[in-house]
């Protein structure tokens, strides 16, 4: 994920040390334009979508101005937009994820690539590969007709351990907030393992040589030396998963409950940006009503450019302490 | 580009004989509604082995889809779940420079469906318990509206988990449309839509997204088609008509809420809901076609109209077949005359 290269090099090969042709001719010059059209067409690609996304939603834009992402009434019938609920929806589901997710993939990378021999590692990566490969709407299925019933039979449970928080009153229906949370860690999960432990096994073997020559255990060489070097890598792999996690689309929509009020409880019943635009754009007529929907694509499009800002801001000021 | 090659094409062969245009292959795009798109790809097939040079391609990606695209005029003819509004005809007038005509196709109806531990009755439902119910005002499933309409049912004293859908459709359309109808504070407050603003409840994307809820989901209500309620086997209750009495969904009772509407406009615009007439069900509607009333290149219009045509007379057998109720007699006569307006 991280953009930036350390590798002390330039990415552009020396200018003016060789004649052109030669530069052609030895294929530095094509590889460069090469790779350089291909960056460039991943930032077409951004660009016109925004611009499609900003001039598709002009009416709703200027119909309710920023009161748009402020407001949470979600009546097409009326005309009244507002997507407060979507956006709560879509980052207390996301937040829940990843904060079931981190612990849990980064464990597990921790085990197969440190600690397990290589031959059950090997096998439970390629187990954990397929699972990525899975495609959402049958994790939302396995959701509604595995997951849902087992929540609610552990619910009395969970109510008895953390049900003096306002987190966890109110009726449970079974499909809520928190059983999207559950589904989209089981979804995320796979990213953070096998990329995480793909850069924990790329650590240079010296730094645990010489972590135990100096005489720590195997337990603190992993902690405090491998998964320090390892450490942009793991986060990359976090971004990944949160941005899978923020525009989950069908798996959500069908354990969430689609319904587009705030509610403090997680096992209230929730809506998410990516779920309403599934699920209503098709039957959307009236220019109104499809601007209101292109314009919350829009608002999931800033929403992951702020969240993901704000996590490499986190990463960056916690690099720095790490090497002063 | 195309359209001018069909043209093209077109021309040249009426220039020939009568024969060259029937043989000539023609390719029809339509698409929008889901809810009939069983029945649709059944007669489109059906009729592209009867006539192998036509090839009608449906897109079944939902109502508003078929209106959008009808109107843009990127397919041929659309399909609709609810007929479209004055705007809507007016914005296909300004795109199109003519007016789209309406042609009932099929009937489907929407049941409450439940489940009550314990209670293995068939239920009886008000106008006013369903509005009151998915309006949030009946919260227990003995309040005395429920109880007084179920004699000899032990009605538990639970809250009531309203199930209803999240995605757009025409199904919800229907529903609330009827619910509009019986119930003045629904109207008001609610009103009319492929999707709205409920005052409670969960939201299950599709008709399974519904079922799975309230299969799972002990008191719970939610609505679906009758087709998928009937082959899921799920218990659903009788509704109270117009003429007072409780009928129970059914090819012929839905059929019969057709047959019920007195003054069939020239148009085909019409909600059945709530329709007046002996063992009519009241959540009943048509589904159409929407077709626009000038068909530039004669090939599809021949074939269109040849279809519509063969749809309100051998197509009309086959509805059974696929558990949808089919139109009433005097629609069909009616449907026959219309089709001569499309030039």
């Amino acid at each position: 994920m991280s953009a930036s290269t350390t590798t002390g090099f330039s990415a552009r090969p020396p200018r003016r040390a060789l004649a052109f042709w030669t530069r052609l001719r030895r294929g530095d010059e094509v590889a460069y334009t090469l790779t350089l059209t291909c960056a460039l067409s991943i930032l077409a690609i951004t660009a016109l979508l925004v611009f499609e996304l900003y001039t598709n939603s002009a009416e709703t834009r200027h119909k309710f101005g920023w009161s748009f992402l402020s407001t949470s009434v979600w009546d097409p019938v009326a005309g009244e937009f507002g997507a407060l609920p979507f956006i709560y929806g879509t980052v207390v589901t996301s937040a829940l994820a990843l904060l079931i997710g981190i612990p849990l993939g980064v464990g597990a990378a921790i085990f197969l690539a440190e600690l397990a021999p290589a031959k059950i590692s090997n096998a439970l990566t390629f187990l954990i590969e397929l699972l990525a490969a899975v495609p959402s709407v049958i994790y939302g299925l396995l959701g509604i007709f595995v997951l849902v019933p087992m929540l609610r039979a552990a619910e009395p449970a969970i109510r008895g351990v953390l049900g003096w928080t306002p987190l966890f009153s109110g009726p449970f229906y079974g499909v809520s907030l928190f059983s999207a949370g559950v589904v989209l860690t089981v979804m995320i999960i796979p990213f953070i393992i096998s990329i995480s432990r793909e850069v924990i096994l790329a650590v240079p073997n010296e730094q645990r040589e010489g972590a135990l020559a100096l005489g720590a255990t195997r337990w603190e060489t992993t902690w405090d030396v491998v998964i320090p070097y390892a450490r942009k890598g793991i986060m990359g792999s976090i971004f990944l998963a949160l941005a899978r996690s923020l525009g989950e689309t069908m798996a959500v929509t069908m354990v969430v409950g689609n319904d587009p009020k705030i509610h403090a409880s997680l096992f209230a019943p929730g809506y998410s940006i990516a779920a309403v635009i599934a699920n209503e754009f098709t039957e959307a007529t009236g220019s109104l009503y499809q601007s209101a929907l292109i314009e919350l694509g829009l608002v999931l499009f800033g929403l992951t450019m702020v969240i993901n800002g704000m996590a490499r801001l986190l990463v960056l000021s916690t690099t720095k302490k790490g090497a002063a | 580009m195309t359209r001018r090659i069909h043209i093209v094409n077109a021309a040249l062969a009426a220039a020939l004989t009568v024969g060259v245009v029937s043989a000539q292959q023609v390719l029809i795009t339509a698409g929008g509604a889901t809810f009939p798109n069983p029945m649709y790809s059944k007669w489109f097939n059906e009729y592209h082995k009867k006539l192998p040079n036509v090839s009608i391609n449906y897109q079944s990606q939902g109502s508003g889809f078929g209106v959008q695209q009808v109107t843009a005029g990127t397919i041929d003819f659309g399909a609709s779940d609810m007929p479209m509004t004055d705007a809507q005809m007016k914005e296909f007038q300004a795109k199109r420079g003519t007016t789209v005509l309406h042609f009932p196709t099929i009937l489907g109806a929407d049941v409450p469906a439940y489940n009550i531990p314990g209670v293995t009755a068939k239920l009886n439902f008000t106008p006013e318990a369903l509005a009151g119910i998915f309006l949030g005002k009946i919260t227990k499933w003995n309040d005395p509206e429920l109880v007084k309409a179920n004699p000899g049912v032990n009605l538990p004293a639970n809250d009531i988990a309203v199930v209803h859908r999240s995605d757009g459709s025409g199904t919800t359309f229907i529903w609330v449309d009827y619910l509009s109808k019986v119930s003045k504070e629904w109207e008001t407050k609610v009103g009319r839509g492929t999707s709205v603003n409920w005052p409670v409840g969960l939201g299950g994307k599709g008709n399974e997204g519904v079922a799975g809820q309230v299969k799972q989901q002990p008191n719970s209500i939610g609505y679906v088609e009758l087709i998928y309620a009937i082959q899921n086997k799920m218990a659903y209750g009788k509704v109270k008509n117009a003429a007072g009495e409780f009928v129970e969904a059914s090819l012929a009772s839905v059929t019969a809420a057709a047959a019920g509407m007195k003054e069939m406009p020239d148009d085909f615009r019409v909600s059945i809901t709530n329709a007046p007439g002996k063992g009519a069900y009241p959540i009943s509607s048509f589904t159409w076609l929407l077709i626009p009333s000038k068909i530039a290149d004669p090939a599809k219009k021949t074939a269109i109209k040849d279809f519509l045509k063969w749809m309100l007379a051998d197509g009309q057998k086959m509805t059974d077949a696929l558990a949808y109720a089919q139109l009433p007699t005097a629609v069909v006569a009616k449907e026959v005359k219309a089709i001569d307006k499309i030039q």
